[in-house]
């Protein structure tokens, strides 16, 4: 079972093919504006001393992030990491609780407990990821798995990057779904750079997808910065999960466009593979497709941006009113009550 | 009421749960076919079928990692560790994931791992240690030792209910020596209270697991004596019933604190520090302290008893806690 290159989305025609109307197309955009101005404001916060700790941004993978949470159904669920910023605002998550989780707020999702991507609405199908990467795959495996007891037909996402491909968690996990044909799907965010590491230091085959056939399941690689593209390829695998299918592993390819967090300028990245990868930004590269296939004119798209920049500034001004948490609160969250397992993800 | 070995009910109280409550599951490595290495789960896959009591490849991580998954869906799993020993490769997803999701997002993770522990009979170092006071440490899991049939049953219906993490510490050398009567019914037995499993009021002996029998053997050679010594069984040591063991120490006056685990960290050193904090002038005697050795567990039938607690070992100490 040799991986699958995917090939790029043409036509209108074949995206409507796929489900997406042209409303679902301007909604992508606003999702991946929405992602990259939320990160962008937050990194000018952390220098401003505003945002505690350290910061992470996904530049380069906004297609990947958006592309995947699009194509999930409102009852599928999923453990997006550092770089899936567009998964949260796919999913519907306020961007006013990103900041406020940024910042260490009670209004974020975690009250303060967390700090910055480490964050999930589980509402909305999403749960908070660890640090320990890949550890959040065999938790999506045990989704998949609950599905698959109950017969229900939801499907479980589980995020991973190429660098936390080398960890033992991932194979535990592809093997248990590949033995039980779990209704799941594995993400690559393939950003070639493991903080410092390059690809040929963390594996030594051509594509991290290439392991699929190993665990007896599909892979498949697409083009991470064309948003269309992985849409296509992950309705295709989740779909194909939710019929009984089993796992499909898809890698999105593109570049992590900052360093690992912002205090690393990234110098161990050559300078023309940045220059390389920058000729294919998401957000520019799928604005042109827009234009040329779906006649986004300059009208929608000031409007959509003017609209995006009055959400953000509106959203910061809520999350800088959101308290911070109070101390005296600390000790009470430990362990839960049988009262919180009464919580909509529990049904 | 029914007489039954521990291991008998501890199968007694995952077939009562798993009957009861279909949101209920094992999972674990030769859990189904082969009923578990100790047989814990034999016939359950014929009665429940394959997909409530799941065979694993060997996977650890995948296990308790997949059980917190299946619990953030809101199923009930009973994860079987195939001994103890080997939850540190799933250190991660108990540490790590399921101990802390609860604090970060407010979704709890209902799990129950199960966690043949203890030595007595040349396991080795890998089949034999008593790893709990490492999860003691952890905030966000609980940690269930029980040392008689009934409570084995009781307190594994209570971890199955309970919304948290829960480690459940069962003990090999338990499983077929200890009998006792059992109700046949459902019924549950609360964390974080002890239980007098011998009275007396000479010295307290705070301990847990196997261990409260060795110090019950050890307590009637000191009756022989004239010396009546209290056996305190603490059940849970997260939550741990700190009221009943500063009563006893304020009664007794002179308190021997015994576990199977190594001596330096162990959780022997949380009680004794407690009762120095909390009950220092009603003792008449420096807290004692009896613990397995700061070593990995031997193999050689020598070793291993040198390195175990034995009754004869417990006795010497309370012999000189009586005289101090």
């Amino acid at each position: 079972m040799a991986v699958r290159e995917a090939e790029p989305v043409g036509s209108l025609q074949e995206v409507k093919e796929a489900g997406l109307d042209r409303e679902d197309l301007l909604g992508i955009y606003r999702s991946m504006l929405i992602t990259r101005g939320i990160e962008e404001r937050g990194h000018i916060m952390y220098k401003q001393g505003k945002i505690p700790g350290s910061f992470y941004t996904g530049r380069g993978n906004e297609a990947a992030a958006v592309g995947v949470g699009t194509a999930m159904g409102p009852t599928d669920v999923g453990t997006p990491l550092h770089r899936d910023m567009g998964v949260h605002v796919t999913r519907g998550v306020e961007p006013w609780r990103i900041f406020a989780q940024y910042m260490g707020r009670e209004g974020g999702p975690t009250r303060g407990r967390d700090g910055n991507v480490h964050m999930a609405v589980a509402e909305l199908g999403l749960h908070t990821m660890v640090s320990h990467l890949p550890a959040m795959l065999p938790v999506a495996g045990g989704m998949a798995l609950a599905f698959k007891i109950r017969g229900d037909r939801r499907v479980a996402v589980g995020w991973f990057g190429e660098g936390a491909a080398a960890r033992g968690d991932a194979h535990e996990a592809m093997n248990f779904a590949g033995v039980r044909q779990l209704p799941m799907v594995f993400v690559c965010d393939n950003n070639q750079w493991a903080y410092s590491t390059p690809t040929y230091l963390s594996y030594p085959v051509e594509h991290i997808a290439d392991r699929a056939a190993a665990y007896g399941f599909e892979g498949v690689v697409v083009d991470g910065t064309d948003v269309l593209a992985v849409y296509r390829e992950a309705k295709r695998a989740i779909e194909k999960a939710r019929e009984g299918g089993g796992p499909t592993l898809v890698e999105c390819l593109t570049l992590r466009m900052e360093g690992h967090a912002v205090h690393d300028d990234a110098f161990y990245v050559p300078k023309e593979m940045f220059e390389q990868w920058a000729a294919y930004d998401p957000i520019e590269r799928y604005r042109t497709w827009l234009q040329s296939h779906a006649d986004l004119s300059e009208d929608e798209e000031s409007e959509i941006t003017a609209t995006v920049k009055r959400l953000l500034n509106d959203a910061l001004d809520r999350a800088d009113a959101s308290p911070l948490p109070d101390p005296s609160t600390l000790v009470g969250g430990v362990f839960a009550s049988q009262e919180d397992l009464d919580t909509p993800h529990h049904k | 009421m029914a007489e039954m070995t521990y291991i008998q009910a501890i199968s007694d109280a995952l077939r009562l749960e798993m009957r009861r409550d279909q949101r209920v599951f094992i999972l674990g490595e030769d859990v189904g076919v082969y009923g578990g290495a100790f047989k814990v789960s034999l016939g359950f896959q014929e009665e429940f079928g394959p997909w409530r009591v799941i065979d694993t490849p060997l996977s650890e991580t995948a296990i308790v990692g997949g059980a917190t998954g299946a619990a953030l869906m809101g199923l009930r799993p009973v994860a079987e560790m195939q001994f103890a020993d080997f939850i540190s490769c799933a250190w991660d997803h108990l540490v790590t994931v399921a101990a802390k999701q609860f604090f970060r997002s407010r979704t709890p993770i209902p799990i129950v791992v199960r966690l043949p522990s203890g030595g007595g009979f040349s396991g080795g170092p890998f089949h034999s240690q008593n790893p709990e006071s490492s999860f003691a440490h952890i905030p966000g899991l609980k940690v269930v030792c029980p040392a008689t049939p009934h409570d084995a049953k009781g307190l594994l219906a209570s971890a199955i209910e309970d919304p948290n993490p829960v480690l459940y510490f069962e003990h090999k050398h338990l499983y077929r020596r200890i009998k006792g009567d059992v109700p046949e019914e459902r019924y549950t037995v609360p964390f974080g209270s002890a239980n007098v499993h011998r009275e007396g009021d000479d010295a307290t002996v705070v301990t847990w697991g196997a261990m409260v029998h060795t110090a019950t053997e050890a307590a009637e050679e000191l009756a022989k004596e004239g010396v009546e010594v209290e056996v305190l069984d603490m059940r849970t040591l997260i939550p741990w019933d700190k009221a009943r063991v500063l009563e006893g120490v304020r009664r007794c006056s002179k308190v021997l604190v015994l576990h199977e685990d190594t001596r330096t960290g162990g959780f022997g050193a949380e009680i004794a520090a407690t009762i120095a904090e909390e009950a220092f002038e009603d003792l008449d005697a420096p807290v004692m302290r009896l613990a397995a050795p700061d070593t990995p567990v031997p193999f050689s039938p020598p070793l291993e008893k040198a390195y175990i607690p034995q009754v004869e070992d417990v006795v010497t100490a309370l012999r000189e806690l009586a005289a101090y």
